[in-house]
C-alpha cells in the first residue's frame, strides 16, 4: 500500500496503460514495436492485479501469484515472438508491417 | 502419500510420457531411421486416443484448480481422435520435407505440448489455469505456423499467429484482473457464487469475452484467420481450424452457461450481434476465394458463426448441440483439410482452378471431397445436417426465430461456394487437371476415418442421446 494514493489513481495510470498498448499494436508500422506495444498490455494487467489484491483483498494472495504466471508467460512469449520476427528477417531483411503483406483479403 | 488422485490427470499424463519419450527416442535413434520417429510417434498416440476411452472418475485436483468430468472426459477424447486424424493425414508430408531437416521430433513435441495446453484448459477449474493452458496451447502452434522456415509466407503466418495471440491474451488478462476486482476470487466456485450485475464486471465480461473471439476467430477478431491458414502448413491449418477452435468453444461455452450465467442478459446480446456478423462475413468473404486453404478460413469462420446460435440459449440443449455439432465440424472439416494436403503435396498446387476435372483422374478422393463439402454446408444424408439443424433447433426453442432465419439465408449462401468446389471436381473439364496419383497408407487411413465419422455421425442418433445427457453435468 502506498501512502497517499488511492486505488482510483492506479488503477486509471493501468487503464491509460493498457489503452495505450491498443493504440500502439494498432498504429505502429514495425513489428518489434508492435510487439512493444502487446507487453504493454501485459504489464498493465500485471499492475492491475498486484494492485487489486492489496487494495481490496489483502487477506489472500491470488492476485499476486497471478501476476508472477503472467510476468513469466509474458517473457516466453516474446522470446517466441521475437525469434519468429528474426526468421522472417533472415528471409525479407526487414521488419516493417508492410513487407509483410503478400497475402491479403 | 496418496498418489492415486493423481490419476484423475491421466490424459496429461500419458501425453507427457509421450513427449518425453519422443526426446529420448529423438536421442538414440540413428541419422539414417529418423522417418521411423513419425512411425513411432503415430503408435503410441494412437495407444493414448485408445486408452483415453477407458472410463475416468469425476472430481477436483489441486484444491478445485483442475477439474473433470465425464463431459469433459468425452470432450478430450473428442480432441484426441481429431489430433489423431491430423497426425495421419500429415505422417507423407513429415516423411517428405520435415525428417531430412532432422526436425521430426520437433514437430510431435510442440503438437503434443500445444495438446496438451488444451487439456488443461478445458479442465481448468480457475482463472490462472485457464490463463496458463490457453498459453500453452497456443504459443507452440505460432511456432508450429512459422516450421517451414525456408519458406517466406509461412514466417509472415507465424509472426501474424503470435502478435494477434498475445494481443488475445493480453486483452483477456485485462478483463480477468476487472473479474478479479469485483469477486475477489480467481475460481470459478467462488465467483460464481459472488458475481453480481455492476459495470466493472460487465467490462471484464467484455474484455474476457473477446480475448477468447481471437481464438475462435469470431468476428471483428477475425483477421488473423486467412492470413495464417494460408501460409503455415496445411497440417496445421487443420489444427488450428478444427482442434484449436474446438477447445477454445468448449471452455467459452462452460464459462459463459456457468461463471456468467448472471450475466446471461448482456452477454446474449453480445454473442446475438457476433452471431450475425460472422456468419455473412464469413460467408461472403468465402464467395470470392480462389485458394483452398483461405477459402477453407473463411467457411470455417462461417462454421463459427452457426456455433454461436447453440450457445445463444444457455441451456442444456444448446450446450449437447454445440458438442456435437463440434464432433461433426471436426470429422467433416478434417476430411476437406485431408484432401487438400494430399493434393498439394503430390502436386503442389492449391487453387480451385486447379481442381477441375478431378473426378476423371481421381474419382476416390472428389468424392470425400464431395462428402466432406455436403456435410459442411448441411446437406441431408450427412451428419452436417444434422449438427446445423440441432443448433437451429435449439436456438428456434429460445425463439430466436429472426436469427434462425438469417442463418438460413447464410446457409444457402454457403451452399453456393461449397457448390463451386463441386462442379469444378465434377462438371468441369480441364485440359491440364490433375493426374492420377494413390496417396500413402497413413493419408489413406486418415481420410477413411473423417468419411466413417461423417457416416456414421449422421446415421447413429444415440451418440447425440450420450452426449445430450452428458451435458447435464454443466447445469
Amino acid at each position: 500500500m502506498i501512502p497517499g494514493i488511492s486505488i482510483y489513481e492506479i488503477l486509471t495510470l493501468t487503464t491509460v496503460l493498457f489503452f495505450i498498448g491498443v493504440y500502439g499494436f494498432i498504429t505502429r508500422k514495425n513489428l518489434i514495436s508492435i510487439l512493444i506495444s502487446v507487453e504493454l498490455i501485459m504489464n498493465a494487467s500485471v499492475i492491475n492485479f498486484v494492485i487489486i489484491n492489496k487494495y481490496l483483498y489483502p487477506d489472500m494472495l491470488q492476485g499476486v501469484i497471478f501476476s508472477i504466471f503472467i510476468i513469466a508467460v509474458a517473457a516466453a512469449e516474446a522470446a517466441l515472438a521475437i525469434s519468429i520476427i528474426i526468421n522472417l528477417y533472415r528471409q525479407i531483411s526487414s521488419v516493417e508491417v508492410k513487407d509483410t503483406e503478400i497475402m491479403k483479403y | 502419500m496418496d498418489f492415486s488422485s493423481f490419476l484423475l490427470m491421466r490424459h496429461e499424463l500419458i501425453l507427457l510420457a509421450i513427449t518425453l519419450l519422443l526426446i529420448i527416442a529423438e536421442i538414440f535413434i540413428p541419422h539414417h531411421k529418423k522417418s521411423n520417429i513419425v512411425h513411432l510417434a503415430i503408435f503410441l498416440f494412437g495407444i493414448h486416443t485408445v486408452l483415453g476411452f477407458l472410463g475416468l472418475a469425476e472430481s477436483s485436483l489441486f484444491g478445485g484448480m483442475f477439474r473433470t468430468n465425464e463431459m469433459i472426459h468425452f470432450f478430450k477424447n473428442v480432441l484426441n481422435v481429431g489430433v489423431l486424424i491430423v497426425l495421419l493425414q500429415s505422417a507423407d508430408w513429415l516423411q517428405e520435407k520435415i525428417v531430412e531437416q532432422q526436425r521430426g521430433t520437433e514437430f510431435f513435441v510442440l503438437l503434443f505440448s500445444s495438446l496438451l495446453g488444451m487439456y488443461f484448459m478445458i479442465s481448468a477449474g480457475d482463472f490462472l489455469m485457464f490463463y496458463l493452458g490457453l498459453e500453452l496451447s497456443t504459443l507452440p502452434v505460432a511456432a508450429l505456423a512459422a516450421f517451414e522456415v525456408s519458406k517466406r509466407i509461412s514466417s509472415e503466418a507465424g509472426v501474424k499467429l503470435i502478435l494477434s495471440a498475445a494481443l488475445a491474451s493480453g486483452v483477456s488478462l485485462f478483463g480477468i484482473s476487472m473479474l478479479y476486482a469485483t469477486t475477489g476470487s480467481i475460481y470459478f466456485n467462488e465467483i460464481l457464487e459472488v458475481i453480481s450485475v455492476s459495470n466493472l464486471s460487465i467490462l471484464g465480461l467484455i474484455l474476457f469475452f473477446s480475448g477468447l473471439a481471437f481464438k475462435i476467430s469470431l468476428v471483428p477478431f477475425h483477421f488473423w484467420t486467412a492470413d495464417v491458414y494460408e501460409g503455415s502448413p496445411i497440417s496445421i491449418a487443420s489444427y488450428l481450424s478444427v482442434i484449436s477452435k474446438g477447445a477454445a468453444v468448449f471452455i467459452l461455452m462452460i464459462l459463459l452457461f456457468t461463471v456468467f450465467k448472471p450475466l446471461m442478459f448482456v452477454w446474449e446480446n453480445m454473442v446475438y450481434v457476433i452471431a450475425i456478423a460472422t456468419m455473412f462475413i464469413g460467408n461472403l468473404f468465402a464467395l470470392r476465394q480462389q485458394n483452398m486453404k483461405r477459402f477453407l478460413a473463411f467457411s470455417s469462420i462461417a462454421q463459427a458463426g452457426f456455433i454461436l446460435l447453440g450457445i445463444i440459449t444457455g441451456d442444456q440443449l444448446g450446450f449437447a448441440t454445440v458438442v456435437y455439432f463440434v464432433l461433426v465440424y471436426v470429422f467433416s472439416n478434417l476430411a476437406a483439410f485431408g484432401v487438400v494436403q494430399a493434393i498439394s503435396l503430390q502436386t503442389g498446387k492449391e487453387n480451385m482452378k486447379d481442381y477441375e476435372g478431378l473426378y476423371r483422374t481421381n474419382p476416390k478422393l472428389s468424392l470425400v471431397m464431395m462428402l466432406a463439402l455436403f456435410s459442411l454446408a448441411g446437406i441431408p444424408p450427412v451428419a452436417g445436417f444434422f449438427g446445423k439443424f440441432f443448433l437451429f433447433t435449439a436456438a428456434a426453442s429460445k425463439g430466436y426465430y429472426l436469427l434462425v432465419f438469417l442463418a438460413v439465408v447464410n446457409v444457402t449462401i454457403s451452399l453456393y461456394y461449397y457448390l463451386l468446389v463441386i462442379r469444378a471436381m465434377f462438371l468441369r473439364k480441364s485440359e491440364n487437371s490433375i493426374p492420377f496419383f494413390a496417396s500413402k497408407l497413413y493419408m489413406r487411413i486418415g481420410l477413411i476415418l473423417t468419411v466413417l465419422g461423417i457416416l456414421i455421425l449422421g446415421l447413429y442418433s444415440p451418440l447425440y442421446e450420450y452426449i445430450f445427457e452428458l451435458s447435464s453435468n454443466f447445469m
